[in-house]
């Protein structure tokens, strides 16, 4: 089976002329279905270029972009809102949810453009809800929720059209240590139970830890991708937090050992 | 997509109530003012055609002295009673040649007095006036001849003088003679420039002249034309006539003039036609301000709504369906202030224009016209903002400073 993501030769060059910057140099990137992926590297690396570019939120301006060996980069502005509609789930940095406007509602909007009935969006609203811990929140507004209860709802709104891919930019760039860890953990939760795969931009390399397969940016180019970096230290460094963790952490243990 | 779209906007518009409500304000005040100035201002001019109108139709009033050099006292010769003879003899098709002489006079009865102007004239001046006898009769021929002390009285002078009591062959005395009531004139009411019309005495011509002014001078000649297609006809022949009666050579201006009631209420109207003009240079610079409130509103919100829109493409919204959104955000709320300013400026102008004492009329085409402008500004900055964020790629809206 060919892999759900495959970049080959992308590159992303903002403005022109003189004071054009090239920020992506020739990406070759693979990602297979149910994979969990840190991106890392410095600021200007490139690694949020690429990730809207995945994203469908941003176009490169040369290369391959196969999505589920569809030709993403031949598609037109409609048929990428579609695609992210119908496969792509979003979290971001700055949580990006509407102000002034209900947990619940803010979860609802992905359906409402999928054109499910209120009976639906009731249903699948209020399973997310379940599912990011924050059952009985839904009425609250953002200006009412912590930053890690926004986070979470971002979360929901993300995967309640169950996306194939989680794509997160900095999910706990905003966020102190400890709701840094929930949200991971709920990431990962997600990539395990649900088979989610996620694609998760980050410079915190705890945060990186919770993924299977760590890749680096460098100007504009991939510089290493390596599978389960240091699963040990997350099982280390997390395991006085939570219970759940310290299991994995044994987990991740054992395939240290292996190797 | 439609439906959706719909219930996205009203779900916008009820989270964003302030700016919803400062939108609607915006528009609601631009449309309330406009309407109701100029709907003011229709009034005033349609209250003094009326007025005018009411003074007769189809009147010619002839008066000496020159035209541009105002009240008299240039010392044109009045007229006689002869020029009003040959009025009627030369000139053919008239309903009425009245001829007037007015004088100011204190006038008492029944231990009042009242202060009125004393009109001579004939019983042509009913016709030429548009005056109707309420009570009594007019002057009979042997009574005109002979300058007899009869007289017929405004409702006002009733009023002041004689309070509710019967007044038909009662007197009133006028300087030093006393004056017999024969009649009593159907009020006509107040002017729109406050004049009161029923505030006159009417007596035989030869009476005033004789016993109030002690001359044989006639101070203005009433003419009133069968059709009204005849007026300049008539308007030429009495310039002739006169001329002719006062021995003007070619070389000398007209030492009387000839206006034509006609062109009095084309001025007046016109004057009140001005003036709404001017209200209504006023009511757009509010119309303008309420879109300028519009505009500001919209374009402070810009960043918020930018990004918004950048949440809503990335969540997969189309580019479509994010501006029929915002397309039907803006109607809506520009519909609504553009109603509620018309039903505002409605209310508002009837009760104005009651107070006012003009005549309402609902004018279509300002209200139109007012509702188009402002919902349009309404729709447009509230439209092209949320166009050029949708047109965006989703992370250059997301990133909007």
């Amino acid at each position: 089976m060919s892999a759900l993501i495959e970049l080959s030769n992308v590159t992303k060059t903002f403005g022109h002329g003189q004071a054009s910057f090239q920020a992506l140099r020739g990406v070759d990137l693979q990602v297979e279905e149910g994979d969990f992926i840190a991106i890392m590297g410095p600021s200007g690396s490139g690694k949020s270029t690429a990730m809207n570019i995945i994203g469908c939120l941003d176009v490169p301006t040369s290369g391959e972009y196969l999505f589920q060996g569809a030709h993403v980069e031949l598609l037109d502005r409609n048929q990428r809102a579609l695609l992210r509609r119908h496969y792509l789930g979003f979290v971001f940095q700055g949580f990006n949810l509407l102000a002034r406007t209900s947990a619940k509602e803010n979860i609802e909007l992905p359906l409402l453009y999928r054109g499910e009935s209120a009976a639906v969006r009731h249903k699948m609203s209020t399973a997310a809800l379940e599912q990011v811990g924050l059952t009985g929140w839904g009425h609250h507004t953002s200006g009412e929720l912590s930053g890690g209860q926004q986070q979470r709802v971002a979360i929901a709104r993300a995967i309640v059209t169950n996306p194939t891919l989680l794509l997160a930019d900095e999910p706990t760039g905003n966020l102190d240590t400890t709701r840094s860890h929930e949200i991971m953990q709920l990431l990962r939760s997600l990539n395990e139970d649900k088979g989610i795969t996620v694609l998760m931009v980050t410079h915190e390399p705890d945060m990186a830890e919770y993924a299977k397969r760590s890749i680096e940016f460098v100007d504009g180019k991939v510089e290493s991708d390596t599978k389960n970096p240091a699963l040990d230290r997350t099982g280390i460094t997390t395991k006085s937090k939570d219970d759940q963790i310290d299991q994995t952490g044994v987990i991740q243990g054992d395939f240290n050992a292996m190797e | 997509m439609l439906w959706s779209s719909f219930l996205l906007a009203i779900k916008g518009i009820r989270r964003n109530l302030m700016r919803s409500f400062l939108t609607i304000l915006g528009i609601v005040i631009g449309v309330a003012a406009v309407i109701t100035m100029v709907t003011l201002g229709n009034g005033a001019t349609q209250a003094v055609k009326d007025q005018v109108s009411s003074l007769g139709s189809n009147l010619l009033m002839i008066r000496p002295g020159t035209r541009m050099r105002g009240p008299r006292g240039d010392g044109t010769p009045d007229f006689k009673l002869d020029d009003v003879k040959a009025i009627r003899e030369q000139i053919s098709r008239l309903a009425a040649v009245a001829p007037q002489v007015n004088k100011s006079e204190t006038v008492v009865a029944m231990a009042n007095n009242w202060s009125t102007s004393v009109t001579g004239s004939n019983n042509d001046f009913f016709t030429a006036g548009s005056w109707s006898i309420a009570e009594g009769r007019k002057f009979t021929d042997a009574e005109e001849t002979a300058g007899q002390a009869v007289c017929v009285i405004g409702s006002t002078i009733r009023r002041e003088l004689f309070g509710t009591s019967e007044v038909l062959g009662e007197n009133i005395r006028v300087k030093n003679f006393s004056c017999q009531i024969i009649g009593v004139l159907k009020s006509k009411g107040t002017s729109n420039m406050g004049q009161d019309n029923d505030d006159i005495v009417l007596m035989p011509i030869s009476t005033v002249q004789r016993r109030i002014a002690g001359n044989r001078d006639v101070s203005g000649i009433l003419v009133s034309v069968e059709n009204e297609s005849d007026i300049t006809r008539v308007q030429t022949q009495l310039t002739q006539l006169m001329r002719e009666r006062r021995h003007l050579t070619d070389k000398e201006d007209d030492n009387f003039n000839i206006l034509d009631t006609r062109m009095i209420a084309e001025t007046l109207s016109g004057t009140t036609q001005v003036m709404t003009m001017l209200l209504s240079a006023v009511a757009s610079v509010s119309l303008l301000v309420g879109g300028i409130g519009i505009m500001n509103i919209m374009l402070v919100s810009v960043t918020e709504r930018t990004r918004e829109i950048g949440i809503r493409l990335a969540i997969g919204a189309l580019e479509k369906e994010v501006l029929l959104q915002f397309l039907i955000e803006a109607v809506v709320l520009a519909g609504l202030g553009g109603i509620i300013g018309i039903i505002l400026a409605t209310i508002t102008s009837i009760i104005l224009s009651q107070v006012m004492g003009v005549p309402y009329t609902f004018n279509v085409m300002i209200n139109l016209v007012s509702f188009i402008f402002s919902a349009g500004i309404g729709v447009l900055f509230g439209f092209v903002p949320a166009r050029k964020a949708a047109r965006l790629n989703p992370i250059d809206a997301l990133r909007h400073e």
